[in-house]
């Protein structure tokens, strides 16, 4: 049996490899898509004080550690039982959303997007960000690199630091901000509110206006009829803060919103022995195996999953888009997984609207930012969109608020069946009789889980954008008989 | 071939935080780009291990290595990259001392690996055990093990030079990258072999613009149940700020924003252990001289081997706890 | 327990009190187990406790700190600073599994010979119940740690 390994040195809790086994004809038999490292969080954070969880578990990832800073602090206001000042809140989203406006904007022009804007087909050399400031322009690089300092700048500014923030506490913040800092980060928030609209005219310009990606992205191979996840609001809308958590089925019908402390009721997870890492799936409907469809309890969340367990935008300009979104895309619910592209570029339109939004909030300067907990800290659970899916923390602690049980949830690992799913499909599609039919072939694959954003897949954000990935075809004593490169 | 110096950045057991602090050096990096012909970095670029094992020893002239070294893969990668690399830095907390992911060593293994896969949400009933080497149906798939502890790079391979940080400062980053090309062109010479580049001298409380009176205190408290003075030290308020220990770097990025120091920087010059450094600083404001009181006042704090050895533990004296040396 | 097992314990004094009280105890030839390793410091207060971290990490299998009595130490209060960092390292070490029976912290006056050699002995024992720390080496890991880059000199 001939096998194939693809060796991307990236990282989740570690790194990632895919091996693919071909059977006697040389065709796709089977993949496996392998987390081969554990640091062992649930493990080691029982026994320290819960409100050092926003520090300890930014540690997990350094491309989201806000987004587990704030599941965290939300965890430990539960275990507090404290419900933080609207200020500690706004300031806590406010941080929130400047984060993922740099985050999905660095997917898009350095690692996604090339794809769109190059065309998956362009030579490996043009299909990164450089490419990209060939074909719209010079001044798009210094756009990005502008956004990643405004974004990092109110980082700093709410959080305390640019990389793993330390200012959430149970109860709120340790610090507010000024005047004077609101007035900055309104005047970035507000030049973040352009970027975006300008980022959502190149991609209908360059993708939406060229009918042979339309089909692409319409295409079956990139299409997965799994249930959809995402945080919404009270009025059903996408939120990434805060909210109930929304699940809608492979047909676009919600299924329930499940509120934090209900999560184990909707979500558990299945383990495979030669991995790493577990695969969450609906409890309600049961692990089936790596299959999609109604019957099968496989679930996606990541931009585009939460446009389909929404009902829509609360900002009016990303709202606009969402009905573009699905008038263009035949309606809901959207399971063209490269449509998650155009979903990541909404969301980024509403990030930076809700920006602008929380820095002219009244509240936002008000020196009430922290409440004192006073109940007995017992349990709790956070949860926050994070840009890669769902993030789930949830802690037991005694009487002290020593920490005795901890379970994360972590924001890629939601998606680990579906993208084990893509890539095989992908792989199917793309390799026949043991031969990969053509280097952008290969770039497909890739594609498959690019869409996803995977945090272990290189989402790291790297200035080129480059996605370093090798496939090797091997024989059946297992030499090599063909390397195939991917610069992306 | 181009005749520029190379440069290569790796992580093992690493939260990629360490790369996101270097990318945010902005425009350096491309001082970075024109200086240096990158030969391997994994997220910036695709060259694969065996690539690097084709080169030549000490071909590659700076190594920043970050991550700790969790399993036989970080540890191979760490031996493969000290032959490659005339200098090899451990870069960030992981690498210089273990950082938080180091916290793992106060556990054996087999219950860390136990632990993540008997949560509230994981299946019950299966059983499925974790296989390294698993005969899938259609031939074996591998896993790299596990150590029993995680291990700093310096306790795999000879480090010439530390950055720590979690992550380094990028403004320290930028610095050190201007020495060493500044070196390599004659204009400046390296520290010596085995020194901490990128920090101050002295401690995070120098930095830190909070008022100190040498006040000693009765009490230990917790963030969260006060409401603090923006301008005192904290440690003099009650709360447990690492400062003292810390090394100089960041600016007293913690303490300027209200919350307390955690001690990223690790230990600061000349300090062996930087838990023990704690414990005296700590002793030091306690008010009491009474055994009883003294237990009371420490009741306060309620880890502290995890308050002392946040980030150092694989770096520590004893390196990990009992149960994670003996079985 | 084996019958061989001989427990190192290094045991670090005063000057001025217990190091006397221990001389004397020599000198009156009140005979104390030959485990201990006496290192002399100036006053229970020059104590870091890094020492005591050394002394464990390099193989001792308990640590002895000694002192003059509350309200005796001829630095005035250095023997409570002494006594605030043993407790607070005694429960760092509890957590890092070493048991607290290893440590101790014991108060000695210059005449008091006879009673230091009582706690010698009973800390030896105390130790020797506890078996061998083993600190040193490392068997069970799939790597050998490399020696510790100090040795353990005397104050
Ligand atoms: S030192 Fe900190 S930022 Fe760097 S890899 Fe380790 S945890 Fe991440
Ligand atoms: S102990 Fe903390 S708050 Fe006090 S001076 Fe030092 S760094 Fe600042
Ligand atoms: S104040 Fe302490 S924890 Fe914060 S960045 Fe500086 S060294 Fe790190
Ligand atoms: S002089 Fe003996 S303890 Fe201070």
């Amino acid at each position: 049996m001939q096998r194939i390994t693809i060796d991307p040195i990236t990282r989740l809790e570690g790194h990632g490899k895919i091996e693919i086994f071909l059977n006697e004809e040389g065709d796709v038999a089977n993949t496996y898509f392998q987390i081969p490292e554990l640091r062992g969080f649930e493990r080691f954070c029982v026994g320290r004080p819960v409100e050092e969880m926003p520090l300890l578990t930014n540690r997990i990832c350094g491309v989201c550690p806000e987004a587990h800073h704030m599941a965290a602090a939300k965890a430990a206001d539960a275990v507090y039982h404290v419900d933080p000042p609207p200020t500690a809140k706004k300031l806590r989203e406010l941080l929130y959303s400047a984060f993922y406006v740099t985050d999905h904007t660095t997917h898009f022009y350095a690692l996604g997007g090339p794809d769109f804007v190059m065309g998956p087909d362009a030579p490996v050399a043009e299909r990164n960000i450089l490419g990209v400031i060939h074909k719209v322009g010079l001044e798009i690089g210094g756009k990005v690199i502008q956004c990643r300092k405004y974004g990092h700048t109110v980082v700093e500014m709410i959080g305390g630091r640019k990389v793993h923030p330390c200012t959430s506490i149970p109860g709120g913040l340790t610090k507010g901000i000024t005047e004077e800092q609101r007035l900055e980060i309104e005047k970035m928030g507000r030049w973040a509110i352009e970027f975006a609209q300008f980022s959502l005219k190149v991609f209908g310009d360059i993708v939406l206006g060229n009918k042979a990606y339309v089909d692409l992205i319409l295409g079956d191979i990139y299409t997965h009829r799994t249930y959809s996840m995402g945080l919404v609001d009270a009025d059903n809308r996408v939120n990434f803060y805060d909210g109930k958590v929304s699940v809608v089925d492979p047909e676009g019908k919600r299924m329930g919103t499940y509120a934090p402390n209900e999560y184990t009721d909707w979500i558990a997870e299945h383990v495979e022995p030669w991995t790493y890492l577990k695969f969450p799936y609906l409890k309600k409907i049961g692990w089936k195996g790596f299959v999609d469809g109604k019957d099968s309890g496989v679930y996606m969340a990541t931009p585009l999953s939460r446009l389909n367990a929404s009902d829509g935008m609360a900002t009016p300009l990303a709202q606009a888009e969402y009905e573009k979104f699905y008038s263009t895309l035949g309606g809901k619910p959207v399971h063209q997984r490269l449509a998650t592209h155009w979903a990541r570029l909404i969301e980024l339109l509403y990030a930076a609207e809700r920006w602008v939004e929380l820095a002219t909030d009244p509240e936002i300067t008000s020196p009430n930012f922290h409440t004192v907990p006073t109940e007995k800290p017992t349990e709790g659970v956070g949860i926050v969109e994070a840009p890669r899916g769902t993030l789930t923390h949830h802690y037991t602690t005694d009487e002290r608020g020593v920490l005795t049980k901890v379970n994360l949830i972590v924001g890629t690992t939601n998606n680990y069946a579906p993208i084990s799913m893509s890539i095989k499909k992908a792989a199917e599609s793309f390799i026949r009789k043991g031969v990969v039919v053509s280097e952008g072939a290969l770039n497909r694959v890739e594609m498959a889980f690019r869409a996803y954003d995977p945090c272990f897949g290189c989402a790291t954000h790297s200035l080129p954008g480059q996605m370093p990935l090798q496939i090797t075809i091997r024989d059946a004593e297992g030499k090599e008989v063909e390397v195939l490169r991917q610069y992306c | 071939m181009s005749a520029k110096p190379k440069f290569a950045m790796y992580w093992a057991a690493s939260c990629g935080g360490c790369e996101i602090a270097v990318l945010n050096i902005h425009e350096k990096i491309l001082d970075v780009d024109a200086n240096f012909d990158v030969v391997f970095w994994p997220v910036a670029m695709d060259a694969k291990y065996k690539d690097v094992a084709a080169m030549p020893d000490d071909s590659i002239t700076l190594t920043l290595f970050n991550g700790g070294i969790r399993n036989d893969e970080n540890e191979e990668i760490a031996h493969l990259l000290r032959r490659k690399s005339k200098i090899l830095v451990a870069f960030g907390s992981c690498a210089c001392e273990g950082c938080i992911p180091g916290l793992a060593n106060f556990s054996p293994v087999d219950e860390i690996i136990d632990t993540a896969f008997h949560t509230v949400t994981t299946d019950k009933g299966s059983e499925v055990r974790l296989q390294t080497r698993y005969p899938a149906r259609e031939g074996e798939i591998r896993l790299p093990t596990l150590y029993p502890t995680l291990r700093t790079l310096d306790q795999v391979a000879k480090v010439d030079y530390y950055m720590p940080g979690c992550p380094p400062e990028s403004h320290q980053i930028a610095a050190v990258i201007d020495l060493v090309i500044a070196a390599l062109n004659g204009k400046a010479t390296l520290p010596p072999a085995g020194s901490v580049i990128g920090v101050g001298g002295s401690t995070v409380c120098d930095d830190c613009p909070r008022a100190r009176n040498v006040k000693t205190i009765k009490a230990f408290k917790r963030i969260q149940d006060v409401r603090l003075d923006p301008t005192l030290c904290l440690l003099e308020q009650g709360i447990p700020c690492n400062g003292p220990a810390t090394r100089q770097g960041c600016g007293a990025l913690c303490p300027k924003a209200g919350a307390q120091c955690i001690g990223c920087y690790g230990p600061a010059e000349g300090v062996l252990d930087y838990g023990a450094r704690l414990i005296s600083s700590f002793a030091s404001v306690i008010d009491s001289n009474t055994p009883d009181e003294i237990e009371r006042i420490l009741d306060g704090i309620p880890d502290p081997a995890g308050q002392f050895y946040r980030f150092s533990l694989p770096g520590s004296l004893l390196r990990a706890g009992k149960s994670a040396r003996a079985k | 327990m084996s019958e061989t097992f001989e427990p190192v314990i290094i045991g670090f004094t005063c000057n001025w009190c217990s190091y006397r009280a221990a001389d004397l105890a020599g000198t009156a030839r009140v005979k104390y187990p030959p485990n201990v390793r006496l290192i002399r410091l100036m006053c229970s207060g020059r104590l870091d406790p890094t020492f005591v971290l050394k002394a464990l990490a390099s193989g001792a299998d308990g640590v002895l700190i000694t002192g003059c009595h509350p309200g005796e130490c001829h630095y005035i209060e250095q023997n409570y600073k002494a006594m605030r960092r043993f407790l607070l390292l005694r429960r760092t070490l509890t957590q890092m599994g070493i048991e607290p029976g290893r440590v101790k912290l014991v108060w000695a006056s210059a005449a008091e010979g006879v009673r230091l050699a009582q706690e010698i002995a009973n800390l030896v024992e105390e130790v020797r119940a506890l078996g061998p720390l083993n600190w040193g080496k490392d068997e069970t890991s799939s790597f050998i740690l490399p020696p510790l880059p100090f040795e353990l000199e005397a104050a």
